[in-house]
């Protein structure tokens, strides 16, 4: 199967934009290498602010040329731009409600080898508690695309996350339906709904495929708009099926999970499990290692369905 | 500047001061000493320097001021009301649920702000934001941050000073209000920040210094900037915190006392009688 990053989809969709739209600017904290935005520097030199190692300023810098009429990108891996520059993201982006892109590469664990410091577990959950801020997560090379160019038709304030590992395709390129607050609907069942993101996505397919031959019918959707969550669709999905499992590379606490989880406490309570990261830190290793090692691999989802299928409300 | 302007902008100052001791006292409110302390800095920047249009508060060719010390907003709010951005009415509802006028200027709330300020140190970043935009549009605009010399203890505040310096940005111009004061006492007794004029130099950028409250020496260092190309500009402002009120000035107070009814009395009768001793006992006479 063809192979590529999410962060390469990115790259490519934001050269893209950059055609497109003469106010589209990037601002780098000095990594453009890594987050794939070195081809829009390369097209368009003067619509690039490269301020250094400096994630705040690159987030003030973004804010300032917002309130000026343009659309910035700020880009850096999650593990700094979400966490470093969080007060600028939230007084000077999310509060004001300006139009600034955020885009978080190498989110979680399976940035591999550079280990803790570089990977990122919880932005989803610090992003999504912001008032104003929607929030995205791709799950392939083409969502990733299709999403950067949808960050640019929105307005407000927008975080994505994409990753640094090459992954499986899983959608075609001429899919461009991909909307705020929707999910995508990947493989129809009505024994368990499987609420994936991010690399998850895969894993989950691959689940159904095993859980099928147990003659359990999993329904995948692919949730890569996390906020606002596509709450119609979920919950219509586990009225079918009577049980879910949540699965994302992000720490159970405050991810999609959590989401998913509340929304069907309050309007449908279901069994339900969550598979993510278990509240702990990860290490460094290969992506696939790391997979294995922290419990985000397909037989993780195959057994969590396997319960609330057991347990599912009829 | 003639001897008449400069008799007009500093009456304005007078009233605009009297306006910001109604306007704490009345929310009952503190912040009284630094909000004095910026007020013939914004009046010069607002009636002599600055191009805005208080009928189209977005026009796009103004000039843009973020203001970073966002707690001495009173000063900010009396000087735009008296520019006519918005009823002056307004004022005496500051602090209030719902009211145009918050404790923290609120970008899009209040006519007449260009950012949205009150957490330290962020103002400077998003300056350096703006002049990056308006240079990228070849816009004539100028970007101007007014700051408090205590926010210079926030480490991003220097991520700004390094990134003005290196884009070269000559349409950006930061006035440090250095009035030596922050929340716990003196400046140089919690984190001492100068020789700040070396510090700055070395940054790269332009530094000029004048007393802030002086409307000559404003004008002074102002004109130079105007003239000055190829790096950022910086005007070390020496102000007084609480400028106009004795009691503050002489330490009989703490500038971050809060306001009380009484207290905003007393003062307003210590401007109400220098306002007669200066202008209309002057006035009078040359009429």
């Amino acid at each position: 199967m063809d192979k590529k990053s999410s962060r390469d989809g990115f790259g490519k969709a934001l050269c893209e934009l950059g055609r497109l739209r003469e106010d589209v600017v990037v601002v780098d904290a000095d990594v453009a290498t890594s987050t794939r935005t070195e081809g829009f520097r390369r097209a368009f030199n003067k619509r690039f602010f490269n301020v250094g190692i400096a994630e705040q300023e690159a987030v003030l810098v973004a804010s300032g040329m917002a309130l000026c009429g343009e659309l910035p990108f700020v880009s850096s891996f999650a593990a700094f731009l979400t966490t470093r520059a969080y007060e600028q993201i939230r007084t000077c982006v999310a509060m004001p409600n300006l139009n600034v892109k955020l885009v978080g590469t190498h989110g979680g664990i399976t940035v591999g080898e550079d280990g803790v410091t570089h990977q990122m577990t919880e932005d989803i959950a610090l992003m999504r508690s912001l008032p104003n801020m929607k929030v995205f997560v791709a799950s392939d090379f083409h969502s990733a695309a299709v999403l950067t160019l949808l960050l640019g038709e929105i307005q407000g304030p927008a975080y994505l996350r994409v990753g640094r590992e090459p992954t499986p395709e899983i959608y075609k390129e001429d899919d461009k339906d991909f909307h705020p607050g929707a999910a995508k609907l990947l493989r129809p069942g009505d024994g368990v709904t499987i609420c994936a993101c991010g690399i998850m996505v895969h894993e989950a397919l691959k689940a159904a495929a095993i859980l099928g031959r147990q003659g359990i019918n999993a329904e995948v959707l692919d949730c890569y708009c996390i906020k606002p969550l596509a709450v119609q669709q979920i919950l219509a999905s586990i009225r079918r099926t009577g049980c879910c499992v949540v699965a994302e590379e992000h720490n159970v606490i405050g991810g999609l999970g959590e989401a998913v989880a509340r929304v069907i406490s309050e309007e449908y309570p279901v069994p339900i499990r969550l598979v993510g990261v278990a509240d702990r830190y990860g290490q460094s290793g290969t992506a696939r290692e790391l997979q294995e090692y922290y419990g985000l691999t397909y037989r993780e989802i195959v057994g969590a369905s396997a319960q609330v299928w057991a347990l599912r409300r009829r | 500047m003639d001897k008449d302007r400069e008799k007009f902008l500093a009456k304005t100052a007078l009233e605009v001061r009297k306006d910001v001791v109604r306007t704490i006292g009345v929310a009952n409110a503190n912040h009284l000493a630094s909000s004095l302390s910026v007020v013939e800095i914004l009046v010069y920047l607002y009636w002599e320097v600055m191009r805005v249009d208080p009928q189209r508060p977005n026009w796009e060719g103004r000039d843009r001021l973020v203001f970073s010390k966002g707690h001495a907003c009173p000063a900010l709010y009396a000087v735009l009301a008296r520019l006519g951005f918005f009823d002056r009415e307004e004022l005496w509802s500051y602090r209030r649920l719902g009211s145009m006028l918050q404790g923290h200027p609120e970008y899009r709330r209040t006519p007449g702000i260009d950012a949205s300020s009150g957490s330290l140190g962020m103002g400077l970043g998003i300056a350096v934001g703006m002049a990056l935009s308006l240079r990228l549009r070849k816009s004539a605009s100028k970007v101007y941050c007014l700051l408090g010399d205590g926010e210079f203890q926030e480490g991003v505040v220097w991520e700004s000073i390094m990134n003005a310096s290196h884009y070269k940005l000559d349409n950006l111009t930061a006035i440090v209000d250095v009035n030596g004061c922050q929340m716990e006492g003196r400046i140089e007794n919690i984190s001492n920040l100068e020789p700040m004029e070396e510090k700055l130099e070395a940054f790269g950028w332009k530094v000029l210094s004048c007393d802030g409250h002086d409307l000559k020496e404003l004008e002074k260092v102002f004109t130079e900037i105007n003239m000055h190309k190829g790096s950022p500009t910086i005007i070390l402002a020496r102000t007084r915190p609480g400028k106009g009120l004795k009691k503050i000035e002489e330490g009989l107070l703490r500038p971050t006392e809060p306001v009380t009814r009484l207290l905003m009395e007393e003062a307003l009768r210590e401007l109400e009688a220098f306002d007669k001793a200066y202008f209309q006992e002057g006035e009078e006479q040359s009429g």
